[in-house]
């Protein structure tokens, strides 16, 4: 903008509407490949497409394939994921334990070390979203449905487990408590399940997420290569990204993405249906569920049309707000005391036990560490696609620090504090009040129960369910655009129509298989491409490394 | 009559726009006015430019030839967003007060029924905005 005056584009980049002063110098990396110019486009059928050919056609083959095979040999299918899920997890487990431990390492060297310094987009860059945009964006999109579920299920499961003690069988530990569990003794078994739940909701997770999007906004915003996962192997397979083995990487990510998000969306409509049933005497059923998808995915096309300011974010505000709102009035109207020392003590015992909990080699509590641990590896990295792509679209203009420091260090706070809020207050009324109700009740309503123990349970049930339901729109709306960039070669301005298509796909999918029975087998599925992106994010590791070692540091 | 004329542009469909501006050359040089070409880009990398610099560079570069075409005042104006296909009108409509316009001529499609769902980009700008608009439609073959 040479003809403006340099304080007007000062100006201009601070105005709300995601306008940011292009700027700043950056290492282009050099390639003769034009973004897009793999892509079909036509306006010949009454509207405009633009998409990547091969990638487009082989995803949704595949993705009908799997639909159909899972929905005709349903009895076949199911045991087959099911078994290369156990087996993932179970013969391979110290292979995700030791990687997501190389993530966190990278990550906490990164925000220490010089490269810190280096600014996504070039070293004048501006941020196109505010903090609060920014940070409910990515959280929404990270983790925010499974907070609702788990925030409450999970320290109750551990603390329950943990109190249990150990249990031997022919020399192998059948107990699934962690570690070497807390026998008869509640306050610890308590701190170890609190410890053990955090170990799955903070550093790991963020650290994968992180090191995805690091790796594309690096590759993206730096290196001008497009927006895809296939850009992240520049440094390993140069020019030979654009031919087969990117497709194949980007088919995968498509895949994972889409069944990830496909069977959360169904598996995510039953638990909101069992909520509804609980709170109002609904009758829960295939047409309450179908009812929500459609719901669902129907605001969800409303916010992708409206894109990624006015839909993605406004809504991602909106639903931060009221997880806020929820938070405060658990810490204030429960075990307020409690929840406040609980947040240190509980960060205490994260950090004592960090160690033997992320220990990939000669675990005993093999159910915990296989069964718990290394499926919650599998699954966020299989959803690490589509958050991570995510994530880096929206982060232009941070520097790598302030980037690691906003998506690895506070949401694990965040995650902390909310695990301590809910689980705690459900642990409390258990061995404080002998309240048997969490513990007893389905997996999908402990939230629910817990609620019902503190005052106005009508009134925060129902902001439960509005969060859940919300959390479920903001996932499918950033996922769909997530999908339609990959599809179409790396392209963030293709055609409206695209992103609405996959927006419409993935409640068909949810749909059908909530239907016909196979969403528990797809989502195995899904979180078997945890181990093919497990090598994906190793490669990004050294990508990242790589690409900021040749950048500016500001 | 009009001091400045603001014509959108698409750099990556500049046949789509070709009929538009042979109206822009023929207005500017009828009321002497200054022409501001503005073009919306992705943060992200795109294929017309892999950052908004290269992008801005692009746009100058095409102002130039056509201020050669038509002999009056150009300048460039660039609108970096994250999201440009979704934020395109509202970027616009900011655009026309930004860069100091009385008129808009851009190209749109004859109406059709997908309209009520995705509005013109033409038709939507019209609406939002007090200055002058022409809308430029593909001759009738």
């Amino acid at each position: 903008m040479d003809n403006h005056p340099r304080d007007e584009r000062a100006k201009e980049a601070e105005t709300s509407e995601g306008v940011p002063a292009p700027e700043g110098p950056a290492n282009l990396i050099d390639t003769d490949y034009v973004i897009g110019q793999d892509n079909l486009a036509t306006d010949k059928l009454g509207f405009n497409i633009d998409l990547h050919g091969k990638v487009f056609t082989i995803s949704a083959l595949v993705t009908v394939f799997f639909v159909v095979l899972t929905l005709a040999l349903q009895a076949e299918v199911e045991p087959l994921f099911n078994a290369l899920r156990d087996w993932l997890t179970g013969n391979l487990s110290w292979f995700f334990l030791l990687a997501g431990n190389i993530f966190v390492l990278l990550c906490l060297v990164l925000i220490a070390s010089p490269l810190g310094k280096v600014r996504i987009g070039g070293m004048n860059a501006t941020p196109d979203f505010s903090y609060t945009g920014w940070f409910s964006m990515l959280f929404a999109a990270g983790m925010g449905i499974g907070l609702m579920f788990y925030g409450v299920s999970e320290p109750m499961s551990h603390f329950s487990a943990a109190l249990g003690g150990t249990t031997v069988e022919d020399g192998v530990r059948t107990d699934w408590a962690p570690l070497g569990a807390a026998a008869d003794d509640p306050s610890a078994a308590a701190t170890l399940g609190m410890a053990a739940t955090i170990y799955h909701w903070g550093l790991h997770p963020w650290a994968i997420y992180a090191i995805v999007a690091l790796a594309l906004a690096i590759f993206s915003f730096n290196k001008g290569l497009p927006l895809t996962m296939r850009s992240v192997f520049y440094p390993v397979l140069g020019e030979r990204v654009w031919g087969w083995p990117g497709h194949i990487i980007d088919i995968l990510a498509v895949f994972a993405t889409l069944f990830g998000l496909a069977t959360s969306l169904g598996i995510g409509a039953s638990q909101a249906s069992a909520g509804l049933s609980h709170l109002f005497g609904l009758p829960e059923g295939d047409a309450t569920m179908v009812l929500l998808i459609l719901g669902i995915t129907a605001v969800a096309i409303v916010s992708i049309m409206a894109g990624v300011d006015k839909g993605v974010r406004r809504l991602s505000e909106i639903n931060m707000g009221l997880a806020v709102l929820l938070l405060l009035f658990v810490i204030l109207v429960g075990p307020t005391l409690m929840i406040v020392t609980g947040f240190f003590q509980n960060l205490g015992a994260y950090v004592v036990n960090l160690p033997a909990l992320s220990n990939p080699f000669g675990r005993e509590d093999a159910n915990f560490s296989q069964g718990w641990t290394a499926f919650y590896w599998a699954w966020w990295i299989s959803w690490s696609p589509f958050v991570g792509m995510f994530i880096a679209r929206v982060s232009r203009g941070r520097s790598v620090r302030e980037f690691l420091i906003a998506v690895l260090l506070v949401p694990s706070l965040v995650s902390v504090l909310w695990m301590t809020a809910f689980g705690g207050t459900a642990i409390d009324q258990l061995t404080g009040a002998g309240f048997e109700g969490v513990r007893d009740a389905a997996l999908e309503l402990q939230l629910f129960v817990m609620l019902g123990e503190l005052p106005l349970t009508a009134i925060t049930s129902f902001v439960g369910i509005v969060l859940v339901v919300v959390f479920f729109i903001t996932s499918s709306d950033s996922g769909s655009l997530v999908i339609d960039t990959i599809t179409a070669g790396g392209k963030v301005d293709a055609p409206k129509p695209q992103r609405v298509f996959w927006a419409i796909i993935e409640g068909v999918i949810a749909i059908a298989l909530l239907l016909g029975g196979g969403l528990v087998a797809l989502q195995a599925m899904a979180v078997s491409t945890g181990l093919p992106f497990t090598l994906v994010l190793l490669v990004g590791c050294y990508s990242i490394i790589k690409g900021l070692m040749s950048e500016p540091r500001g | 009559m009009y001091r400045k004329i603001m014509v959108p542009i698409d750099l990556a469909h500049l046949e789509v726009i070709e009929p538009s501006l042979q109206a822009v050359a023929d207005l500017a040089r009828h009321y002497q006015a200054e022409v501001c070409y503005v073009g919306v880009t992705s943060t992200a990398p795109g294929s017309v430019a892999r950052t908004p610099e290269e992008y801005h560079r692009k746009l100058e570069e095409f102002a130039q030839r056509r201020a050669a075409v038509h002999g009056q005042p150009v300048s460039a104006h660039t609108i970096s967003s994250a999201d440009p296909i979704a934020d395109l009108d509202d970027l616009l409509i900011d655009a026309i007060k930004d860069v100091g316009a009385d008129l808009v001529v851009m190209p749109t499609h004859p109406p059709k029924h997908l309209d009520v769902i995705i509005p013109s980009h033409g038709g939507k700008i019209a609406t939002h905005t007090d200055v002058s608009v022409f809308l430029v439609r593909p001759e009738r073959s």
